[in-house]
């Protein structure tokens, strides 16, 4: 599949500049390594295949090189499992997917519990090629697998009073050792307003690069919502609350000054500690290249700036 | 302290020999394994942050060895040892060097501007620099030349700015980490740290209050 290819060939490029860096840094360590002319071919990808396919949502196909599977699945931030980036590789591995349901509450016609298989079978599963921009100052292209979360809204039918959705995503401290750290309170909590979660871009995923969704990524399915910072986008859902005031969010009770409800990609609102000017891409950027600047709303302006006409990003961060 | 040559006779050369050169071998080690990680794709997803990571961390390990040597002189006998002290602590302020550097050119593309702000917008890198700047006068007073020229007495003064080097750093760490409450390796530091500096004072204590009861 087209998007294998891709990944392949960032991974070759980089392999190519780092071997450049190699030559420049290291001539005199060169002795010490013998294995630098042996290029590793990138990991495929692993799991049970998820085909989707091309969306015809706009925005949904970037057309920029896609990172690497091996970069995006050993490179997480998922607490449950640790905070180190490798943690959730390390620990995910025996997270138990099935059986799976996400129970739906609040202010909807339809409450229940939906099973996962009925989940996957709620829409035609797409390939979406969205950039991933975390708070933290690093990016990443990824072709997931899923559609939008507006089919699985418009199913359970809102009421009226449902302006906001809460999610809540799974804390199971006999499968996740990251619960036992003070780092947030679990579980886990996000939000979006109504009108973000009928996006066509907000997209519940299932996969990634034709495959299942890893552990690590998020299994079964978790959230996307491309213009936001990635840690608005859930992991390993379980419930979602159709809810009438702004429901709290986990980073935004852990560090109210830091993290706001929206938080919208914006390189001209700064993080209170760092600059959100500029971003490293994963596996393109090289060690010694400057770092991109970062787009507003990651590059989704035309989808969504709407969606804030009016408001004060600034304040509303 | 002065030693009994006669009794270190063997132990200074077996020190001259092999102690030293393998430590400063093992002590390029690290940036031997980081050069070859970076050249070999080995460092995950984010070689920058990888390298600004580790150089950090390697840095806060060299300065634990580096003040471990005097307790563990004081506690072995083994005089010798305060041979190695020096090399160790050039080595922490290349480590701090590195680290530095790879912040600078890595995260903000040698861009003086960006430095500067990034140092005043974030204050745990101010400290961080604050460490480096505390290690700048003991590198360069570090040579044979510059004890005669300071003097013993004033050079061993100036040489205890490290003990400040030690609160800078682990206050560093402690404030990078603070963002994910996470502080169990900082933990680590802190508690090696105090216990290398607590030896220095209960070691003064001792011998302070030995000598007061001498001359009781």
């Amino acid at each position: 599949m087209p998007s294998e290819i891709t990944s392949q060939e960032v991974y070759a490029n980089r392999r190519q500049w780092m071997q450049g860096v190699g030559l420049g840094v290291g001539l005199g360590l060169s002795a010490l390594a013998p294995g630098l002319a042996v290029a590793q071919p990138a990991p495929p990808p692993k799991g049970k295949a998820l085909p989707g396919a091309r969306s015809s949502v706009p925005g949904a196909n970037t057309v920029e090189k896609a990172t690497a599977w091996g970069d995006i699945t050993t490179y997480n931030n998922f607490y449950e499992f640790g905070t180190d980036k490798g943690d959730p590789l390390r620990n995910a591995g025996a997270l138990k997917i099935r059986p799976w349901t996400v129970a739906i509450e609040g202010e909807v016609k339809k409450p229940g519990n939906l099973d996962i298989e009925t989940l996957l079978k709620l829409a035609p599963m797409e390939e979406r090629i969205y950039r991933l921009r975390c708070v933290e100052g690093w990016s990443m292209v990824i072709p997931w697998v899923g559609f939008s979360l507006a089919e699985l809204i418009k199913r359970v039918e809102p009421t009226g009073n449902a302006r906001y959705l809460q999610f809540v995503t799974l804390a199971d401290p006999a499968q996740m050792p990251g619960l036992s750290s003070s780092v947030l309170d679990w579980p886990y909590l996000e939000g979006l307003r109504m009108d973000e979660a009928v996006h066509p871009l907000t997209m519940l995923a299932f996969g990634l690069y034709g495959h299942v969704m890893p552990n690590q990524n998020g299994a079964p399915l978790r959230l996307v919502v491309p213009w936001k910072y990635g840690f608005k986008s859930g992991k390993s859902l379980v419930k979602i609350r159709f809810v009438e005031k702004q429901p709290k969010t986990s980073w935004e009770l852990a560090a109210p000054s830091e993290y706001g409800f929206y938080s919208n990609v914006n390189p001209q609102v700064d993080h209170p500690r760092w600059s959100q000017a500029t971003e490293r891409r994963i596996g393109e950027d090289g060690l010694f290249a400057k770092k991109r600047s970062t787009l507003m709303f990651n590059g989704y302006e035309p989808q969504v700036g709407q969606l804030y006409a009016g408001m004060d990003l600034k304040k509303f961060y | 302290m002065i030693a009994t040559p006669a009794v270190h006779e063997p132990a200074r050369r077996l020190m001259a020999g092999w102690v030293k050169p393998l430590l400063f071998l093992a002590s390029l080690g690290p940036l031997a394994w980081l050069v070859w990680g970076a050249v070999n794709d080995g460092l995950g997803a984010n070689p920058a942050e990888a390298l600004i990571r580790s150089t950090g961390d390697w840095t806060l390990r060299f300065l634990c060895l580096t003040l471990a040597i005097t307790p563990l002189r004081q506690f072995s006998g083994w005089h010798w040892l305060a041979r190695l002290r020096r090399m160790l602590g050039l080595f922490t302020f290349a480590y701090g060097c590195l680290h530095f550097l790879s912040f600078a050119w890595l995260d903000m593309g040698l861009d003086l501007s960006a430095i500067v702000r990034d140092i005043i917008k974030r204050p745990f890198i101010l400290v961080g620099s604050a460490a480096l700047l505390t290690m700048l006068p003991l590198a360069a007073t570090s040579f044979d030349r510059a004890i005669k020229a300071l003097g013993a007495r004033r050079w061993q003064v100036l040489h205890r700015l490290i003990y400040a080097t030690a609160l800078l750093a682990v206050l560093h760490f402690f404030w990078m980490r603070s963002a994910k409450n996470d502080f169990a390796e900082v933990a680590v530091y802190a508690a090696v740290i105090a216990a290398l500096l607590g030896w220095r004072l209960w070691w003064r204590w001792k011998s302070v209050s030995g000598r007061a009861r001498r001359l009781a």
